[in-house]
């Protein structure tokens, strides 16, 4: 067995890294201690959870499941590249405004899935937005108001003024 | 929620958190993510027999494997965890940190490596050879108690940890005077809390001897104190910091091994050392809830009159005491004549020891159990009288007039009215309406049942609980709490607290808690008790800095103290609001320049002990139809209506009552820890332990009453566990009443697809 | 969840892979999408001692028709055969299984190949390819073969493929005009893993007759069952919901599950008869209702 450390090249939040890593380390631990990218979480072990997740070559998928050296010349998102300096990324926002995070260990994941599901959903029901959250497990907030997070971060993305901000909870 | 709030200020107001915009980016500080440079990891060799001798554990291989810089095994070590007295007379056999010659449950560690990289630490691990002689397992709590049950605790004589009697009044005359009496055996399904944050550790010596640990963990402070006794190390010079934490649910209470293990080897090697769990080392040994089978009888008259209670509890402790392990068989005794008038009561408690992985407080920590167990007798009592079971409610309930209430089981319920509460979901679900639909539904051959639960749930106590407001030097305001956060949002609701009492914008508010340098000796968050103990804590101690800021301000004002009264951002001067001085200014006089007789310093401590529980209560309405071809549930309805006191942030409260009644739902349909009947875990990974995504979630309709607390500062109660409280009950009377026309009596929960569809088609095979 | 130790290397080629494999020998694995393998090797349920990468393949990916057939490449992900056009008008059931395979991030990495070289009993791809008989195209260095699906599922995680094998391409043969085809799912509320379900193509004449019928029902053993019964009982028999209730009423005929930690053998086997019905009606042009409880994924 030849155990050999592999170079990989690959993006992530558009910055580019090259590294050697053992072929057995998987990507939420590359991202994790490697880059120091701790916003990706580990939740479980047997790939249910979702507190992983990240997008991966515009895919929202599971980063425990997949070896870093798979993600070889890949581009990645993780929860660190949506925001704009201060600026919220407008489903972040949708968080903050509807209260979608209580203790916040799943919430990256959660985001990143809502993320995904709003690139090509841009006008979901409830029921497809807890479909396309089926991947993402959260133990606190009983999944209600996350989904009206997202309604409201749909709202804000197709530029409905509906969806006002504040500090306070309409 | 059904008042619309619109209040002044900020107490009532529904503040977005400040908490969100840092987690939401993914810059939370979780154990996992603090950064010690030259850290090494440790791993755990976990037993795979439920009771078993070791015989013998080769270590050789282990310490020779890349990366391995310590290896211990149980006689390396004397390190135990403390199990404090709870119950005079109580069993208490050994804790250790690594087993010692047996293990008692699946998953006890017996083995612990350190190593450079997480993953040479676990092949290290694994590399360690331990025989085993097994030993004949006990999973079932009931059938521990049985003559010939093999004893879980070889060293100690029985499975027997305590027996606890509470009595009130005359239980036989009451059985005796009964017309009729209900019988019930109720088992409550044994869960596992699921953090989405596995545990995790990160222990670094300090320099000067002292000791960092940042643990995953409810209670910095208490969690400290067990910390300093398993090591043998001073309290006072260990700092335990509880960054942000995922989640608890009452699971990251009690110390853990694994703490005391990684402490342990940083202190004995000198690097800093982390430990996180794997989902599955957690569901080997993460304290799990309920598992307590309840026997019960209700004595009433006829008219529906409840004359008296009899409850035989059998609480599973599992193998092992942590910390809080004998605390939810207590509470539930305390609570099990629920919101009703019942004078003569008798629950009797036998707590014991399994092979299992330790129970301890899960959310609702011994209320559920109470409250399933009540509300479920109530309907038998209602349906075998013929009375509406809304009707024997309200007949029963505890009024308004009558509290303060001594119950017969010696607690004293401060406030409630549960009569308004259940109007109230009774309105919001259109009760009379559910109960039309049910019927119409059951005459097309469908099962559809309603269901309600009433409830009382006791909020707070556990001790004391201490908060700290210091006006700083420049004007803003720093709080210390002992109400550490794991979710529930403190910076953001005690920063209202703090903000309107001193008249001062929320940004001017720093919440501190998690640290036990920081922060002055406190309790925890568990048990829904920070708002009423930590805001309590608060509140008195925001007086007491107001006292002493008034008196500087009235010399700085040369203004007579009766003249003081309190101005935006500091205090002025009746009628004459252009004499005017802010904290700030205040602030300068305390660290400047005082008058004679007053000393410098502008912060007040204040350790708070109400020596009472806050008593919240709700009532739930559920409509839910059953598919006869598949066992599978719909809720149609689902209804809560909970008062929690004065409400500080309502969004904030509603989200609780969100999560609890998704974990509640959990508890309803899908969660339940098994072990197979050699005492194997059959449910250790998520695999096999079903728990509530999106898609399990109807639709909720939620609702409040507000009766506040007089005997809080705040007038406020807790509510972090309501929807666990009142939920499954709700759920299990709606699921019962939809089972009814096929003569079926009680099932217990989970009521999963396959043993509703197992239980219908016996009941439907034994009509024909 | 950190597997042990293992050798690592990307194939370029089918005919490199095939080197590799040739090479490592038994204890060598193929690793397309790794959401079979990666997680049993985190539990350190498998262990193997050379990882061959051929997710970095080209020319295995994508759906497209060919003569009468759908080919799909064996890299294609879960998502992208659910999100066909091609696939969910030409073959709705096959997009329709798809879709309820684990969840969005796990369709998004999956591939069809992988799940069917795994053959997990509880998985749906197995059942709804012997329900639309595919066929299996498989290359090694003695040139190619392909296997159809009755041959290709043996038991429990076995199928027809030699060691020194690498699927290619599935096969789907395009359903004729006359023919509708569905797929239903009872889901294991914790893994999301086939309980039962029930895979149905049923072609009929235009008087509503059954020309003939394809069932097969994942969950009753460890491959999917083909109910004889069932089939049988619906062959040239009009396609009213009272035939297709009767012809349901059999599929179980001839199973033999196991008990399980979830489901009884019992409750499998009846909801092995309500998922065929369902199957069969809806295969058959009707409408079918579902009580859509909450708790069921």
């Amino acid at each position: 067995m030849n155990a050999e450390r592999a170079a990989i090249s690959l993006t992530v939040n558009n910055v580019r890294h090259d590294a050697t890593v053992e072929p057995r380390e998987l990507l939420v631990y590359f991202l994790r201690d490697r880059l120091g990218l701790t916003g990706t979480h580990v939740g479980c072990d047997t790939s249910q959870c979702g507190a992983c997740t990240i997008h991966l070559n515009g895919r929202a998928v599971k980063s425990c499941t997949i070896l870093a050296v798979q993600a070889n010349g890949a581009e990645i998102t993780t929860i660190e590249g949506l925001a704009r300096g201060d600026e919220l990324h407008p489903v972040q926002e949708g968080f903050r405004q509807k209260h979608g995070l209580q203790c916040g260990y799943c919430t990256p994941g959660m985001i990143m899935s809502s993320v995904y599901l709003l690139k090509t959903n841009p006008n979901p029901s409830a029921e497809e937005i807890k479909h396309a959250l089926d991947g993402n497990l959260c133990r606190c907030t009983g999944y209600v108001n996350i989904v009206e997070s997202v309604k409201w971060a749909a709202e804000r993305m197709r530029g409905g003024q509906k969806a006002e901000g504040g500090d306070v909870s309409r | 929620m059904t008042t619309q709030h619109a209040p002044a200020g900020l107490i009532g107001a529904s503040v977005l958190r400040v908490e969100d915009p840092v987690l939401a980016t993914g810059r939370g500080c979780y154990v996992d993510d603090v950064q010690l440079p030259g850290a090494l990891y440790l791993a755990l060799l976990r037993s795979p027999y439920p009771h078993a001798k070791i015989t013998s554990i080769n270590t050789d291989a282990a310490r020779k494997m890349p990366g391995v810089e310590l290896v211990l095994t149980g006689a390396d070590i004397d390190i135990n965890i403390p199990s404090p007295v709870m119950i005079p007379g109580q069993k208490i056999p050994p804790h250790p940190a690594l087993a010692r010659g047996a293990v008692h449950a699946a998953g006890a560690p017996v083995a612990a490596v350190v190593a450079q990289t997480r993953a040479q630490a676990v092949d290290a691990a694994n590399a360690i050879e331990v025989e085993y002689d097994p030993l004949p397992a006990v999973v079932n709590a009931e059938k521990a108690l049985e003559p010939d049950a093999p004893i879980a605790r070889e060293e100690i004589d029985t499975n027997i940890c305590y027996r606890a009697v509470n009595k009130g009044g005359d239980v036989d005359k009451a059985f005796a005077e009964a017309d009729h009496i209900v019988k019930m055996h109720i088992a409550s399904p044994r869960q596992v809390a699921m953090a989405i944050e596995p545990r995790a550790a990160a222990a670094r010596p300090e320099p000067n001897g002292d000791l960092t640990v940042w643990l995953s963990t409810q209670s910095p402070h208490r969690v400290r104190a067990d910390l300093a006794t398993s090591l043998k190390f001073p309290e006072h010079r260990i700092r335990v910091i509880a960054p942000d934490v995922g989640g608890g649910f009452g699971s990251k209470g009690p110390l853990y091994r694994e703490y005391t293990l990684a402490s342990y080897c940083a202190l004995k090697l000198r690097r800093p050392v982390k430990w996180t769990a794997t989902r599955s080392d957690d569901f080997l040994t993460v304290i799990q809830g309920r598992d307590q089978a309840m026997t019960s009888e209700l004595a009433l008259k006829r008219d529906g009159t409840m004359l008296g209670l009899k409850v035989r509890v059998v609480a599973n402790l599992g193998a092992y005491l942590c910390s809080n392990t004998a605390g939810p068989p207590q509470r539930m005794m305390a609570m099990a004549p629920g919101c009703y008038q019942i004078r003569n009561v008798f629950v009797e408690v036998l707590a014991v020891f399994t092979n299992t992985v330790s129970t301890g407080p899960y959310r609702g920590a011994g209320r559920p159990e109470s409250v399933l167990n009540i509300e479920r007798l109530v309907d038998k009592a209602a349906r075998d009288l013929g009375i509406d079971r809304l009707e024997i409610r309200r007949k029963n309930f505890i009024r308004p007039e009558q509290f303060p209430y001594k119950t017969a089981t010696g607690v004293e319920y401060d406030s409630g009215d549960y009569e308004k509460a259940l109007d109230e979901a009774v309105k919001l679900s259109d009760y009379d309406r559910l109960i039309r639909e049910r019927d119409e539904a059951r005459k097309r051959g469908e099962l559809a049942g309603v269901g309600v639960s009433t409830f009382v749930e006791p909020s707070g106590g556990a001790g004391f609980e201490s908060g700290a407001v210091r006006v700083e030097r420049t004007g803003e305001i720093t709080v210390l709490t002992g109400s550490s956060s794991h979710g529930q949002g403190h910076e953001t609701v005690f920063a209202q607290v703090v903000a309107e009492k001193m008249r001062v914008g929320m940004e001017h508010v720093a919440i501190r808690h998690g640290d036990t340098m920081a922060v002055q000796q406190g309790v925890g968050t568990f048990g829904s008790r920070s708002a009423v103990m930590g805001g309590g804590a608060l509140a008195l101690a925001i007086e007491k800095v107001s006292d002493k800021a008034r008196r500087i301000a009235a010399h700085l004002m040369e203004a007579s103290l009766e003249d003081i009264v309190p101005a935006e951002g500091g205090f002025a001067v009746a009628g004459v609001p252009e004499k005017k001085v802010t904290w700030r200014q205040i602030a300068a006089a305390a660290y400047g320049r005082m008058p004679k007789g007053m000393d410098p310093g502008l912060q007040e401590t204040v350790f708070f002990d109400p020596k009472r529980e806050a008593w919240g209560f709700g009532a739930h309405v559920a409509l839910v139809k059953i598919d006869r071809d598949t066992g599978e549930t719909r809720i149609e309805k689902l209804v809560l209506v909970d008062d929690c006191g004065v409400i500080i942030n309502p969004m904030i409260v509603e989200g609780q009552i969100h999560g609890g009644v998704a974990q509640g739902l959990g508890e309803a349909f899908l969660e339940h820890m098994q072990y197979g009947e050699e005492g194997e875990v059959l449910t250790g990974t998520l695999v096999n332990y079903a728990v509530p995504h999106a898609t399990s979630m109807p639709t909720l309709t939620l609702g409040e009453t507000v009766t506040p607390n007089p005997f809080n500062p705040l007038g406020v109660k807790g509510v972090g566990e309501a929807g666990t409280n009142g939920a499954p009950p709700c759920i299990a009377n709606a699921v019962m009443d939809a089972l009814a026309p096929l003569g079926i009596d009680h099932i217990d929960m989970p009521y999963t697809a396959p043993k509703l569809w197992a239980v219908i088609r016996s009941a439907e095979r034994g009509k024909k | 969840m950190f597997p042990a130790s293992f050798g690592y290397v990307a194939a370029r080629s089918v005919d490199e892979a095939l080197e590799l494999l040739a090479k490592h020998g038994e204890d060598a694995k193929l690793l397309a999408g790794g959401h079979s393998l990666i997680p049993a090797m985190k539990l350190r349920l498998a262990s193997p001692q050379t990882l061959i990468d051929i997710g970095t393949v080209q020319g295995l990916r994508g759906v497209r028709v060919d003569s009468d057939a759908l080919t799909i490449g064996a890299l294609t992900v879960h998502a992208d055969i659910a999100h066909s056009d091609l696939v969910r008008q030409r073959v709705p059931a096959l997009a329709a299984a798809a879709g309820v395979i684990g969840d969005v991030q796990v369709r998004n990495r999956g591939t069809i190949g992988g799940s069917c070289a795994h053959a997990d009993p509880a998985a749906d791809f197995p059942v709804v390819l012997t329900a639309l008989n595919a066929s299996f195209v498989a290359v090694s260095s003695s040139g190619k073969r392909t296997i159809a699906v009755d041959d290709f599922f043996v038991d429990f995680y076995t199928t027809a493929l030699g060691q020194n094998e690498i699927l290619t391409e599935i096969r789907v043969p395009l359903p004729p005009s006359d023919a509708g085809t569905a797929y239903h799912k009872l889901a294991n509320p914790a893994s999301g893993y086939v309980v039962v379900s029930s895979g149905a193509l049923v072609r009929r004449d235009g008087s509503g007759k059954c020309i003939d019928a394809r069932v097969a029902i994942g969950g009753l053993g460890g491959k999917p069952f083909r109910p004889a019964a069932t089939e049988a009982a619906l062959r040239g028999k009009s396609l009213t919901p009272e035939a297709i209730a009767d012809a349901a009423a059999k599929a179980a005929d001839g199973s033999d599950p196991d008990d399980e930690i979830y489901a009884s053998a019992d409750y499998k086997r009846h909801v092995a008869t309500v998922l065929t019905r369902r199957a069969l009606a809806q295969a058959s042009g009707f409408k079918i209702e579902t009580s859509h409880p909450q708790n069921q994924r």
